[in-house]
Formats: structure tokens, C-alpha cells, sequence
């Protein structure tokens, strides 16, 4: 029997800033982060000095080998003016800065540090395609790369036996992305800001402009069927579903609930937090779903005292598109193998009753590994505050947004729940 | 033969040798492949080594077109996809393997749930010999 989990002070969230995510030639994750920093420093409604901030818990996967330099702890504790006081740096792939939000909540929550900033940080671009796959697959499970498994191959497979238990196909996950695109133009900080039908009508008219044969789609579905337009990376995947190379950075100001009020009237209280491990392809319970996603779940759902129908929207880790249609099973939000029926019903649209990835999601909003975690929570802060401009959700009474993050092949999933109150 | 560690890099001397090799709980009968030096199941560490008959069904794939290194160096690309998999041993234990024999290209005629049996393939020589796990069609 598990036990009720339970923070030993309660903690809240008074402000966060996330930097634009895209593939940036002329900046660093020292330039990201300050963007990220600023914004979340003009985000404290009371204001506040950033001198009383007491340490930084930092999510990085692995600049070490995109840039060719590690220890990134000190490193932004000094851009920002922490230093001499500790930084920690977090490491769980794709959910470094997850858990370096969690250590926040927990150092917190010990009663050690009254206010902390929970951040995460990724240089991605500065490789090739090529180089960045291969760094990825750092994170895999070992058995899996030696005999060929790319990142996307491995979700590939999950979707196989997916497909295979529950009769889905292709069509199924094109809905995903085409929902995700449909959020995108609505948010300034996406890397890819646009539609599908965008993006058709930008093919047509470079083909124009080049005079080449002008393409034609009957509609989006054609337009993902079209392997010249939407080739195999790892079939079933192909390129419009999985997310891109990204850099970016997002921090979130923690303090202790008893002294929210004095950063701003609005504070959004941490009341779930869970995480939980994988074990790759070969040991795992089922191949149709995560089991570290839903034992972060049972962690986060038993802390809250909340049922799945309580969450109101969610951010869902969708690195490619199986991944978040088996997710929202995972997280409850629908039952095993009928996710996708969800999604083809409309379900997790942003007017949907589940509105899932608002933000565009990774695929669109732009996926640098170890900013993601927190960059997804950035997305709750900003609708549970009514701040989300024309992709808020149309519902009354926003009071109850999670955040998911998987981390590798499933190997570190954690899911976050922040209430309004 | 049998004193080896239950480790991954005994795992890989096995496949050298053409025997896919498991471990499996003296305690409890929990088998593993690859083998674990610590069962999961009851936590006990006595184990022995038991070689599985290669048999297996296919419980998952994806044909990729965009590889690493070792894998484009063998001649793959987004002309000449190749087949990994999750492969499901009669046994029990499921492992990763290649899966040969089947057109990558053609991944609507791969089938979850095909009978699949192992095959050994080596490459490289000397010091640098590697050998994969694979499975081809019955
Ligand atoms: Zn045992």
C-alpha cells in the first residue's frame, strides 16, 4: 500500500519566464537564460529583489556534448547573481528541469530555503541533425541503441503495438498534430507558429515562386499522407510527428506558501507532484503504455486528493505524437485505447473539455531537452492566471492545470499539478 | 562457461558464440533476458544461466530512415530503411533485436504477432567482431 504523500510546507509559485524557443545561430544558453530571467523577474505582481533568491535548481540533459561544456550549475548562478550561493543541476534527459522543479518544491518544503528559482536550460542547435540524434540517444536504454533504435524509432515501435492492440492508425495521430498545430499560431514564444494549412500554403507558394509543379492537397490529412511533404524518419513516424531542434530556457520563482502573498496576490500553490522511472522496451509491464507516467501520476493524484476529471487542462509531453496520445491514457484522462478516439472527437482541443498542449506542445512550441519541463509549467502559470491571451481556454473558473514530462525512452516521467485559489 | 558474471558484456560473449543466454531465479523461476545479476522479482542473487530456443513473435517495430552511425555505415539510409524490434520469446522474456528478412520499405506487410526465430548476425572482424541479435519470418 502506498503511503499518502505529503510536502512538509506547502509551496507556491509567484513567477516564471520562459525565453522564445526556436534554433538560434547568434545565442547562447547564457543569452536564453537571461531572457527567461528578466521575464520572470517582471512577472512577480509585487515585485521583488532578487538577491533574497536562496539557490537554483537547474535542469540540463546535455550541453556537455551539444556545446562542448558541462557544469552549467555555476555557470548561470553567476549570470544571474546567485553565486556564491548553491546551484544544483538535474539531470532526467528530456525531464531535467521537472526535476529540478521538484528539488525546488522539496528544499522548500524541508523548511531549508524559503524562496528558490526552478529553471532549465538547453543549447541544441549549434550540431547537426545528425549530432543531435546521436546525443538524444544518449538517453536511451542501452539494449535498444545497439541494435538500432533512433529516439523516434522507439516511439515508432510503441505505436506498432498500439496500433496493433487497439485497432489506431496513422489517421489517428495526424489529429494530434493537427490539433497541436492549431494552438500554435495563437502563441509568440512557438518555434513553428503556424497550421498545417499555413504551412501547405507556404509549399504551395515557394513552389510558385521557384516555378516548380505547385502541389495539391485536398486537405491536411492529404497533406500528412504525403510522404514527399511528410517523410519516414522511423516508421510509423514521420516528420510531422515528431518535434524539432531546439534551443531555449524557463525559470519559475518558488517560495514558501506562508509568504506568497507578500510576491503577489495571484500565487498558484504546488498541490501535486509525482515521478516515476522506466525500463526500457525489453523489461517494461505492457508496450502500449508508460509505466513511469503513470506511477507519477499515482504519486501526484494520491498527494492532491484529485481524480483526473479535477484537472482542467494539461500540458502533455508529446517529444512525437504517440507519445501524447498515450499519455492521456496514462494520466486518466481517457481509458486505455480510447485515446484516440478522444482526440477524433475533438476532446483535447483548446474549446474541448480536455484541452491538452495549448501551448502548441512540443512539437510546435519547440522541444530544447532540458528547458521543457519547466517551459510546460510556464504554459499552466500563464492560463491559470488568465494570461494566455487568444490561446486561453475558454473555461470558467481555470483553478486546476498539471504539467507532464517524460524524460528518454519513458525512463523519467514526472507530472506537476498547480492550483489557483 | 557457466562461472560467467550475469552480465550484459557475458550477454554479448553468448551472442558472439550463436546462444541467446538468460538468467533465471533460483529462488522464485523469474527469467531474464538479457540476464540480471539481481532478480526484480524477490531480490535474491542466486541465479543461473538458461539458454532460451530462439523462438518468438513479433510484439512491436518501426523502420527507420534516418539511422546512426553504425547503422548507415552498414549501407542504411532513407532509400534503404532497416527493421528494429520488440521481439516476444516463447519463453516469456522479451527482447530488442533486429528483425531481418522482411522490405523496411513496406512496413504495412510487417505484422505484429508474426512468428519470428533468431538469427546471429556478425560483423566487423578480429578485435572489432560485434555480433547482433536478430530474427527473421519463420
Ligand atoms: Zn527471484
Amino acid at each position: 500500500m502506498q503511503k499518502k504523500r505529503k510536502l512538509g510546507r506547502g509551496v507556491a509559485v509567484v513567477g516564471a519566464g520562459m525565453s522564445k524557443f526556436a534554433m538560434f545561430k547568434d545565442k547562447d544558453s547564457k543569452d536564453l537564460f537571461g531572457e527567461a530571467f528578466r521575464e520572470m523577474i517582471a512577472s512577480v505582481d509585487k515585485g521583488f529583489d532578487p538577491g533574497e533568491i536562496d539557490a537554483l535548481y537547474l535542469g540540463n540533459f546535455t550541453n556537455d556534448f551539444f556545446v562542448h561544456q558541462g557544469h552549467w550549475g555555476p555557470i548561470i548562478s553567476d549570470l544571474i547573481g546567485l553565486a556564491p550561493k548553491p546551484a544544483t543541476r538535474t539531470e532526467g534527459a528530456c525531464a531535467s528541469s521537472a526535476l529540478a522543479f521538484r528539488e525546488g518544491v522539496f528544499a522548500i518544503a524541508s523548511g531549508f530555503y524559503d524562496i528558490v528559482l526552478a529553471a532549465g536550460v538547453e543549447d541544441m542547435s549549434k550540431r547537426t541533425t545528425e549530432e543531435v540524434a546521436e546525443g538524444l540517444a544518449l538517453a536511451t536504454v542501452p539494449y535498444e541503441g545497439r541494435v538500432g533504435f533512433t529516439f523516434p524509432g522507439v516511439f515508432g515501435a510503441l505505436a506498432t503495438a498500439y496500433f496493433a492492440k487497439y485497432g489506431a492508425t496513422r489517421e489517428d495521430l495526424m489529429n494530434i498534430t493537427i490539433k497541436s498545430h492549431s494552438n500554435a499560431p495563437l502563441n509568440p514564444k512557438a518555434q513553428f507558429p503556424f497550421s498545417i494549412r499555413d504551412m501547405m500554403n507556404a509549399k504551395i507558394e515557394s513552389a510558385k515562386k521557384k516555378g516548380k509543379p505547385v502541389p495539391y492537397w485536398e486537405d491536411e490529412k492529404s497533406f500528412l499522407r504525403d510522404t514527399a511533404a511528410n517523410p519516414v524518419v522511423a516508421w510509423p513516424m514521420h516528420l510531422y510527428d515528431c518535434c524539432p531542434i531546439s534551443d531555449g530556457a524557463a525559470c519559475m520563482l518558488l517560495v514558501g506558501e506562508e509568504i506568497a502573498k507578500n510576491f503577489t496576490d495571484d500565487p498558484l500553490y504546488v498541490i501535486g507532484i509525482g515521478q516515476g522511472s522506466g525500463r526500457g522496451l525489453h523489461a517494461c509491464d505492457d508496450l502500449t503504455y508508460f509505466e513511469a507516467t503513470r506511477h507519477a501520476a499515482k504519486e501526484a493524484y494520491g498527494m492532491s486528493g484529485l481524480k483526473p476529471e479535477d484537472i482542467q487542462f494539461s500540458e502533455v509531453h508529446d517529444c512525437f505524437s504517440i507519445a501524447e496520445l498515450i499519455h492521456i491514457e496514462d494520466l486518466g484522462f481517457f481509458k486505455p485505447g480510447e485515446g484516440h478516439k478522444a482526440v477524433a472527437e475533438g476532446l483535447t482541443r483548446r474549446d474541448g473539455p480536455m484541452p491538452i498542449n495549448t501551448s502548441g506542445g512540443l512539437k510546435c512550441k519547440g522541444h530544447p531537452v532540458g528547458a521543457t519541463g519547466v517551459g510546460q509549467l510556464f504554459e499552466v502559470w500563464k492560463q491559470l492566471r488568465g494570461e494566455a491571451g487568444e490561446r486561453q481556454v475558454p473555461k470558467k473558473d481555470l483553478r486546476i492545470g498539471a504539467a507532464h514530462n517524460l524524460g528518454g525512452t519513458g525512463g523519467t516521467c514526472t507530472l506537476t499539478i498547480l492550483e489557483r485559489r | 562457461m557457466e562461472e560467467r558474471p550475469f552480465s550484459d558484456i557475458s550477454y554479448e560473449q553468448y551472442l558472439n558464440e550463436e546462444r541467446l543466454m538468460g538468467s533465471r531465479c533460483k529462488k522464485c523461476g523469474a527469467l531474464f533476458v538479457p540476464p540480471r545479476s539481481i532478480c526484480v522479482s524477490c531480490y535474491s542473487s542466486d541465479m543461473e544461466w538458461v539458454e532460451v530456443k530462439g523462438e518468438a513473435r513479433l510484439a512491436a517495430f518501426t523502420c527507420i530512415s534516418v539511422g546512426p552511425p553504425f547503422m548507415i555505415a552498414e549501407g542504411y539510409d532513407r532509400k534503404h530503411p532497416y527493421c528494429s524490434g520488440v521481439v516476444e520469446l516463447e519463453e516469456g522474456a522479451r527482447v530488442d533485436a533486429r528483425i531481418e528478412g522482411v522490405d523496411a520499405n513496406k512496413p504495412e506487410d510487417i505484422k505484429v504477432g508474426m512468428p519470428l526465430k533468431v538469427k546471429f548476425l556478425h560483423r566487423g572482424e578480429g578485435d572489432s567482431l560485434k555480433t547482433y541479435l536478430a530474427f527473421l519470418p519463420m
